[in-house]
């Protein structure tokens, strides 16, 4: 089975946002950056079938040389080789031609990406990308098991979840308990280092949307404490200051 | 030409978050001088669709088709590139939701549309096409601008107040082509609540954390729900610990909520969990740590024990 994990480099989870340039770019000083926490699940996924049914992991990321730390570290985890779209990732749309661009060459049997980005949420690589490559996409999912060319396949509903079954190829957007977070031992680091991580120019140039400025939004005002024993007064403040209830 | 809303249906009726894009639709076609047409998918009422119109919709386009009654992601997408086509709709608008995100991603692809997702506002039009998004999950908005000829806004939940007047509005047929290759994906068993108030769409939230001890003592954070009519919630090692089913949780990697009230209940407030809630207008804190994190993200704080102040709260609530 040939399987490709798409995996974005995005600010640690615990990360302030701040910003720079007149409030045009988020300010990437002091920010560590790590992989996107769903696109883990993915990957995680990935290196587990691969471990039961045979076949290859192959990373893919959207990006500029700045993203290679995390590229690495998901070779350290068990992807066998990794593959960088040299460009910074404009917009969803421009995110998936260049993945699918990468799909049609080498024809994968899975391609698994995060449930969405934890940057700008957009939930939407994984949509578009299947609607160019004319195969179902699912998102999010929770549970990915792999019989034969079929998929069976949890996901995630408002209140509940579904059971599916589909054939294969699939895109799949990943969030937990799809699998556990895997931690690169000693001996995936070394290996790493000399797995193959080809850098290859971007296919196509649509970008649709475009970000013009940034806003950081406004601080909430102090919080009014409430002794516990005089507690029932919150119902009425709710009622009569806040009008929530 | 008109601003075409994806109108989606839970149990027969129209989603509250649906009502509210089709409020925030009339008012784009208000803003670009055309018509809001709604399209509803699946069977639903003559009520149910009468109150697009008076939400704002101007026309209502029904495909009634038994098959589009599950919500079917790949099928939806091309019902409503279909609608699109046939309406001259250049701006779809529809509102965040599970299905929804994964119909709006198909269908960017399908009209090379640009799509712009956690949407807040109504587009500023003053030189070209700009939406103000969350992103960060809440901690930043980026103002982006649209300059696809096509354009799909996905509405944040309960970021819009929409008006309901008693304007009506036509109800027409729709007969979209289904295509059999939409429907390769089989639904095998669906477990859903039922009856409850679904968090993602609830104006009202309780929510605990590891506070609570065990899953034996969520009955108090039940009382209190139910005596508000609210939806519960909970932290993730919470459902990690499987106490709470996992479409309970809340946070950066949970649903992310903007309800008007969110209770927070023996939850410490990592920044992680904040991240699914910080977007709600109204937060209550009980922690009994005076020192919690949470307390800095709050409107209103109670340093107390859940065991003791919830069961007080929810009798306060009921001798209202
Ligand atoms: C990548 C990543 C993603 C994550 N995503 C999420 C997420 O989506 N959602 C999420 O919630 N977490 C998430 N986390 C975990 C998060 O960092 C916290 O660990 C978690 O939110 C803590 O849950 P908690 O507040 O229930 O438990 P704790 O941190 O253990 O806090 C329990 C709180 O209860 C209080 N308490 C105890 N007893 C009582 C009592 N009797 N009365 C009143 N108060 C009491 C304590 O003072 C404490 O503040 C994520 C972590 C990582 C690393
Ligand atoms: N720049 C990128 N490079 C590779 N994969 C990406 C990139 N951006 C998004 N993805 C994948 O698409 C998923 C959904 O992202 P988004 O639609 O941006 O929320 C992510 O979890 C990744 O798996």
């Amino acid at each position: 089975m040939k399987i490709l994990v798409c995996v974005t480099s995005v600010p640690d989870t615990i990360t302030k946002i701040t910003l720079t340039d007149n409030n045009t770019k988020l300010n990437k000083a002091g920010v560590q950056f790590i992989t996107g926490p769903y696109d883990d699940y993915a990957l995680s996924r990935a290196v587990e079938l691969k471990e039961q049914q045979g076949g290859t992991v192959t990373v893919l990321n959207v990006g500029e040389a700045d993203a290679e730390p995390v590229i690495r570290k998901c070779l350290a985890i068990g992807a066998d080789d990794a593959i960088r779209v040299n460009a910074e990732p404009t917009d969803a749309y421009f995110v998936a031609e260049q993945i699918a661009a990468v799909a049609r060459e080498n024809s994968y049997d899975l391609i698994l990406m995060g449930r969405e980005s934890i940057d700008y949420n957009g939930g939407q690589v994984h949509g578009i990308v299947g609607e160019m490559l004319g195969i179902p996409s699912i998102s999010p999912v929770m549970k990915l098991d792999i019989e034969g060319s079929t998929a069976k396949i949890t996901r995630e509903i408002e209140g509940g979840h579904e059971d599916l079954e589909a054939g294969l190829p699939l895109v799949l957007g990943c969030q937990e308990p799809i699998a556990e977070w895997k931690i690169p031992n000693m001996r995936g680091i070394m290996t790493a280092r000399t797995k193959k991580l080809t850098v290859v120019e971007p296919a196509g140039k649509d970008t649709l949307t475009q970000i013009s400025s940034y806003e950081l939004p406004p601080a909430r005002g102090a919080c009014k404490m409430i002794p516990a024993e005089e507690a029932e007064t919150l119902i009425r403040l709710l009622r009569t200051e806040a009008k929530v209830i | 030409m008109s601003v075409l809303i994806f109108a989606e249906l839970e149990e027969g009726a129209i989603k509250k978050s649906s009502l509210e894009a089709i409020y925030y639709g009339s008012k784009v076609a208000e803003q670009t001088g055309t018509t809001a047409t709604a399209l509803v998918l699946g069977e639903g009422s003559t009520d149910e669709l009468a109150k697009a119109g008076r939400f704002g919709a101007t026309e209502v386009l029904h495909a009634s088709d038994a098959r589009l009654n599950e919500g079917n992601a790949l099928a939806y997408a091309s019902v409503v590139a279909e609608a699109a086509n046939q309406e001259g709709a250049n701006i779809i608008v529809l509102a965040k939701s599970s299905l929804a995100d994964s119909m709006a991603a198909r269908l960017a692809g399908k009209l090379k549309a640009g799509l712009a997702a956690n949407v807040i506002e109504l587009p500023d039009l003053s030189g070209g096409f700009r939406v103000k998004r969350s992103i960060f999950t809440g901690k930043a908005f980026a103002i982006t601008e649209l300059t696809a000829e096509k354009k799909i806004l996905a509405i944040k939940k309960n970021t819009i107040t929409p008006e309901e007047t008693d304007a009506t509005a036509p109800v027409e047929a729709f007969s979209p082509v289904l295509n059999d290759t939409d429907f390769v994906v089989k639904v095998t068993n669906v477990e859903k609540a039922t009856g409850d108030i679904l968090l993602p769409e609830a104006d009202l939230v309780v929510s605990a954390g590891r506070g609570l001890k065990g899953p034996e003592n969520w009955g108090i954070v039940e009382d209190l729900a139910k005596a508000l009519h609210a939806a519960t919630a909970c932290s993730k090692p919470v459902s990690d610990l499987d106490w709470r089913p996992h479409h309970e949780h809340v946070g950066q990697t949970g649903i992310k909520i903007s309800p008007n009230l969110y209770i927070a209940c023996g939850i410490s407030g990592a920044i992680q969990h904040l991240a699914g809630v910080n977007s709600s207008k109204v937060i209550v804190v009980i922690n009994k740590d005076a020192e919690a994190p949470f307390f800095k993200s709050a409107d209103y704080g109670i340093v107390g024990d859940v065991f003791d102040v919830l069961p007080r709260l929810t009798k306060a609530v009921k001798e209202l």
